[in-house]
């Protein structure tokens, strides 16, 4: 075999055994709990590829997964920790939100262009203070992009039930104004809920990808990412480069966020977002941050949460249970020392029995 | 206004207790060099252990027990992945977050949904709770409390005073060097790392039963993280944290005070103000700190 099909099969190797790792211990672990553990994996299957319907659902879910993906993975190929896409997420679906609930005068195309740009502004807002409190204060990113989560979703729930956010309708539960019909994306499947916006997720990776390794200014960021101080010594601006690729890091986060809003359900309502800033997380980290690794574990990741709802419904295990199973993908999936570890200890294991039967033989 | 002040006190040591206990345990993994953000989720599991021990057992020593184990295990779990393994330890600490997240919810659907259990129950140190007014608001609470206060100058001794500390801080400011000398690396991250769940499961339990008596799904709301900051504000020692806890305690406590006046109406923006202080903390004390030179990089012996 070739050295690339080889490098190739390495790096497609570890996160397929990741996976599987942590769907067996998920099983184990689902099993102890007194849940029928097959029938539940039957169910997950079925809930997001069992049909054309369940695969639709699957995408809608995967489509947020890959903005977020893309906007943690910016910001890593920088040397920096995006743990905020959820409150970015929040805070450009509430920009998005609230422009597209307005300005009903605008014809129909500018103004999804206008809510989209506002989505991005409402996310590239609450990155760049991110990138601010960083380069001034040298504030670690890893609790600001935490706090700010937890601000962004007061602010949601503060949007939800005050004017002139609120939406006003008689009868209507806490919610953001409903926006305006020509502002809503197209379907892409008659008969499903499929959407335009994972065109626009497809086109922020490939995007994603032509800047960070196409364009000067992405070159530096991977630069400040892989080894700052020749970066540095190289001339170029470390500091703000980083806050740069935070703020782009929101922007795209809260394109998710926004995207979510006009191509699913046309209000803005608290727990819209089924976790994707995190869960986007686990889409780079198991993706390598690889525009194709990212569109895969995407794919795979908006499976597990579509087949999750299945999954609670016919087999009663909370959907919840899916997070066990992430957070091991995740742990697995960045330890390939782990395989390398269990095969030493196998194999000094297997060392030592073949000793002690070769001592008894003599 | 007296009466005003107990109160306001009171309630500023009720929510910096936890804080206090996860992030003294959390100076001591911290100054090894080991930057656990995992925190949150031990602290989960802690809250919801403690219930079930003491659901179990009708005993609250057994939900501490059982909330200290499962901080230990889940500690165990963490420090073989950063340090045997050297994988990131962010990356670990964010996935185990969202390990218990699930783990909490499915359990608690489980065994617990809502259910109310045995909670810690309180101590009036005789004499000084007798004083009339403040005695019972300031001197009558649960044994964790005392603990917490307690440790404060047991692990600055600890952590200054002895070789154990000496060798903690050693490890953390340069690990080649320590190995060197003969001093254990990997044990002495192992040992932090572990102490340090084992506080933060405490501290998770205290959340669910200090005070209520049953588990709320994500009911630790950020406090994990928020210990972390403390340890960065009150730079890396025991004394500086004991004062930082205080101080986001009494942000938590104002926030309550506030909830109940007329602005109480907009109480998303009182709700955010523990995160607030929290980022503004973090600007304003991370540059002069402790902080171990060799913070969150794992060690390669070769």
């Amino acid at each position: 075999m070739s050295g690339r099909a080889k490098h190739y099969l390495g790096s497609i190797s570890f996160p397929v055994l990741s996976i599987l790792g942590a769907l067996i211990l998920g099983g184990i672990i689902i099993t102890a709990m007194g849940y029928d553990a097959a029938f539940a994996y039957r169910n997950l299957w079925g809930g997001a590829f069992g049909n054309m319907h369940a695969f639709s659902e699957t995408l809608i879910q995967t489509t947020p997964l890959l903005f977020t993906a893309v906007s943690y993975s910016i910001a890593y190929k920088c040397g920096l920790i995006n743990l905020g896409a959820e409150g970015q997420l929040h805070m450009g679906a509430m920009f998005g939100a609230f422009v597209g609930a307005r300005f009903a005068f605008l014809p129909g195309g500018l103004h999804i262009v206008f809510v989209l740009l506002c989505g991005f502004a409402g996310g590239a807002l609450w990155g760049f203070i991110v990138g601010a409190l960083r380069m001034r204060f040298g504030a670690s990113e890893l609790i600001t992009t935490i706090m700010l989560n937890y601000v962004a979703l007061e602010l949601l729930s503060f949007a939800v039930t005050n004017q002139p956010f609120r939406d006003m309708t008689p009868g209507a539960a806490p919610r953001m104004n409903v926006v305006i019909e020509s502002v809503r994306l197209p379907i892409l499947l008659p008969q499903t809920r499929l959407h335009l916006g994972l065109f626009f997720a497809l086109l922020a990776i490939v995007v994603y990808y032509i800047f960070m390794w196409k364009t000067t200014k992405g070159y530096e960021m991977r630069v400040a990412g892989l080894n700052p101080n020749a970066g540095r010594y190289a001339g170029m601006n470390i500091g703000t480069n980083g806050v740069l690729a935070i703020t782009l890091a929101g922007g795209v986060a809260g394109l998710g966020g926004i995207v979510n809003v006009i191509g699913l359900q046309p209000f803005l309502t608290e727990g819209f977002s089924n976790n994707f800033g995190f869960s986007g997380i686990a889409v780079a980290l198991l993706g390598g941050c690889h525009p194709i690794g990212i569109l895969v574990s995407g794919i795979f990741f908006g499976a597990l949460n579509a087949g999750g709802i299945r999954m609670q419904l016919m087999a009663q295990v909370p959907a919840a249970a899916i997070m066990i199973i992430q957070g091991m993908i995740i742990v697995f999936a960045v330890s390939r020392e782990l395989f390398i570890y269990f095969g030493l200890a196998g194999k000094s294991i297997f060392k030592r029995s073949q000793k002690a039967g070769g001592a008894r033989d003599a | 206004m007296l009466e005003f002040a107990i109160n306001f006190l009171a309630a500023t040591i009720r929510t910096a207790t936890p804080l206090l206990i996860a992030s003294l345990g959390l100076v001591f993994s911290e100054r090894a060099g080991i930057v656990n953000i995992g925190t949150e989720g031990i602290m989960l599991s802690g809250a919801l252990l403690g219930c079930i021990g003491s659901l179990m057992f009708t005993s609250s020593l057994m939900g501490a027990i059982f909330a200290a184990a499962g901080g230990a295990l889940l500690g165990l779990v963490f420090a073989f992945f950063t340090v045997t393994l050297r994988s990131s330890q962010v990356v670990v600490g964010f996935s185990m977050n969202i390990f218990a997240m699930g783990l909490t919810v499915t359990l608690n659907r489980l065994i617990l949904n809502g259910v109310r259990v045995t909670a810690y129950p309180s101590f009036a140190i005789p004499g000084l709770s007798r004083i009339p007014l403040a005695g019972n608001a300031l001197f009558n609470w649960p044994l964790l409390v005392y603990f917490a206060l307690l440790m404060v100058p047991v692990s600055w001794f600890v952590l200054y005073r002895t070789n154990t500390g000496l060798k903690v801080r050693a490890v953390g400011d340069h690990p080649k060097a320590c190995d060197t000398v003969g001093i254990n690396v990997f044990k002495i991250r192992y040992g932090t790392i572990v102490f340090s769940g084992i506080m933060s499961g405490l501290a998770g339990s205290f959340i669910s039963m200090g005070q209520l008596s049953l588990f709320v799904e994500n009911m630790v709301a950020g406090g994990g993280f928020m210990a972390l900051a403390v340890v960065v504000f009150g730079n890396y020692s025991p004394g500086s944290v004991l004062a930082a806890s205080l101080l986001f305690g009494a942000s938590d406590a104002l926030k309550f005070r506030l909830l109940m006046t007329p602005a109480g109406i907009y109480y998303q923006f009182m709700n955010m103000l523990p995160y607030v202080i929290t980022i503004m903390a973090l600007c304003f004390f991370a540059r002069k700190s402790n902080k171990p030179a060799f913070s969150a990089v794992p060690y390669r012996k070769d």
